[in-house]
């Protein structure tokens, strides 16, 4: 760091201390045109039926990049977490557009000679370290700027990431659909895709800014804000946030809602194909294309809504919601079975609005039990919950379907099980959010330890 | 103690264009996604 020259230095913190005219509202889109590129990696499908076409792979070989991606994105967030606190957001999201589109370069150059490990090597791990990076890279800036909104900070920028995917699902298929479905359309695709979202991310590491350390919006005070019984006004560092009951009950909680979502997210298309197949109006596959649609739509509108919310009501109360409200939409759904198509359609938005919502508040739930120190590191950490329960959520709707299916069940009888299943870890997940209790001063920083490394970071520069 | 609204008084003007151009740099592309969307949404009613 101490040692860094000429352009590199561009990089540093300090070079990142906002001047007294800076606008705080120039700081989300600086986050969002990380989010809404990183957000591709959801649109990986897209890439799949050409790329097994082309290079003979199987479908289990075609989804590889983006399972090792998302492993990657888990790890990097998880372990890279304290060097974007240490480092800035300007350097985070430099590495993550670096990253992000040598990945997609790597798979141009994998495509276009048939080496398919290249196309793992670059869009899965080194793409996935990119994710990663990236994800985290704006968070605790934003906490920072907006200590009076953080819910709605944050849910900004965690709707960029869903709305990455809605960008790059038809962007994707239009290019292929001109350069080719072939190996030298797909390697160009991937190249216009890398060159692309560098330019794309270079807007956020340009444009983003940190408060300096006095900053505060006009009007608002911690300690009026800390009044407020779960919020505090200490600060916890990561090594000893991972020491604390409140991190693994929170783990747990994002864990648990994650999985229920994803239950409904994985296999909404059949699902609602399976629900009213014996109904008097079945549904087509338009419909059912229609509904997986509505389904990231609400999502989306999730993450910014149901945060910015939490603002008002509270996090423990926000999620209060996402869990027990999401149960018993879940019950209503088992027990309704194919009753009434428009209600199966408003629960599973329900459901899936609060599965973006709880992606998008865990942020600010972080900031209130830890403060603001090193959030953006603890909030890496936790996201191994989201790893799990990426794995988790699809394995119990896949296994439970297909063993319904074979004991000859069809129609609501083939996901029963699974929706019981989902309301258990439901009530799991609110139950651990109620013994969220706030963090004990024997964790806190003393205040000289913060101030240090505050001046740490102005040595550095 | 620094204490501001969202820029220092007087200052607006200076990032109104940045800010209008930040903000379209995102919301055009975002713009495009949700449309696309909403043209696969509507297979929901009419299929």
């Amino acid at each position: 760091m101490e040692n860094r020259q000429g352009p590199v230095r561009f990089l540093d913190r300090s070079r990142t201390i906002a001047p007294p005219t800076w606008s705080r509202w120039l700081v989300p889109p600086a986050a969002l045109s990380v989010h809404l590129a990183i957000g591709q990696a959801y649109a990986w499908s897209v890439f799949k039926p050409p790329l097994e076409s082309s290079l003979g792979l199987s479908g289990t070989a075609s989804a590889l990049p983006f399972q090792l991606g998302i492993v990657m994105l888990g790890l990097s967030a998880a372990f890279g977490g304290t060097l974007v606190e240490r480092n800035g957001p300007r350097w985070a999201m430099f590495v993550s557009m670096v990253c992000f589109s040598s990945g997609f370069l790597l798979s141009a150059l994998g495509v276009a000679t048939r080496q398919y490990w290249l196309v793992v090597l670059g869009y899965g791990f080194v793409g996935g370290i990119g994710l990663g990076i990236g994800y985290i890279s704006p968070v605790s800036t934003l906490i920072k700027w907006f200590p009076d909104r953080p819910g709605m900070a944050t849910g900004i920028a965690i709707m960029g990431f869903g709305g990455g995917a809605l960008i790059a699902s038809p962007w994707s298929a239009q290019m292929l659909s001109s350069f080719g479905t072939d190996t030298g359309g797909i390697a160009r695709t991937f190249l216009v895709h890398g060159i692309v979202y560098a330019v794309f991310m270079s807007m956020g590491v340009l444009l983003v800014r940190v408060p300096p350390d006095d900053w505060r919006p006009a009007g608002w005070e911690p300690a009026r804000a800390a009044a407020k019984p779960m919020i505090t006004t200490a600060n916890v560092s990561v090594r000893n946030a991972v020491r604390t009951p409140q991190f693994y009950l929170l783990w747990l909680v994002l864990c648990l809602n994650v999985t229920a979502g994803i239950g409904i997210l994985e296999k909404a298309s059949p699902m609602i194909t399976d629900f009213f197949a014996d109904s008097p109006a079945p549904v087509t596959a338009g419909a059912a294309a229609g509904f997986v649609a509505l389904l990231s739509l609400a999502n989306m509108t999730g993450r910014f809504v149901w945060s910015s919310t939490s603002d008002l009501i509270g996090r423990k109360n926000m999620y209060r919601v996402y869990l027990g409200v999401g149960a018993l939409l879940y019950l209503v759904i088992a027990l309704a079975g194919d009753f009434s198509m428009p209600l199966f359609v408003i629960c599973a938005v329900g459901i899936l609005s609060f599965y973006g919502g709880g992606f998008a508040t865990v942020p600010a739930y972080l900031k209130d039990l830890f403060g603001s120190y090193q959030v953006g590191a603890i909030h890496g950490r936790l996201l191994t919950a989201w790893s799990t329960a990426g794995v988790l959520g699809p394995l119990i709707i896949n296994w439970i379907a297909d063993t319904q299916e074979a004991a000859g069940r069809s129609g609501p009888a083939l996901y029963t099980t699974s929706l019981y299943i989902m309301i258990g870890l439901l009530v799991i997940g609110f139950i651990a959010n109620e013994l969220i209790r706030p963090v004990h001063e024997r964790y806190h920083e003393r205040p000289q330890a913060a101030e240090a490394t505050a001046a740490g970071r102005s040595e550095v520069a | 103690m620094t204490t501001r609204s969202d820029t220092a008084p007087g200052t607006e003007s200076r990032h109104t264009g940045l800010k209008i151009l930040a903000w379209l740099w995102v919301g055009l592309p975002f713009a495009y996604g949700v449309f696309e969307l909403i043209r696969k949404l509507t297979q929901l009613f009419s299929g």
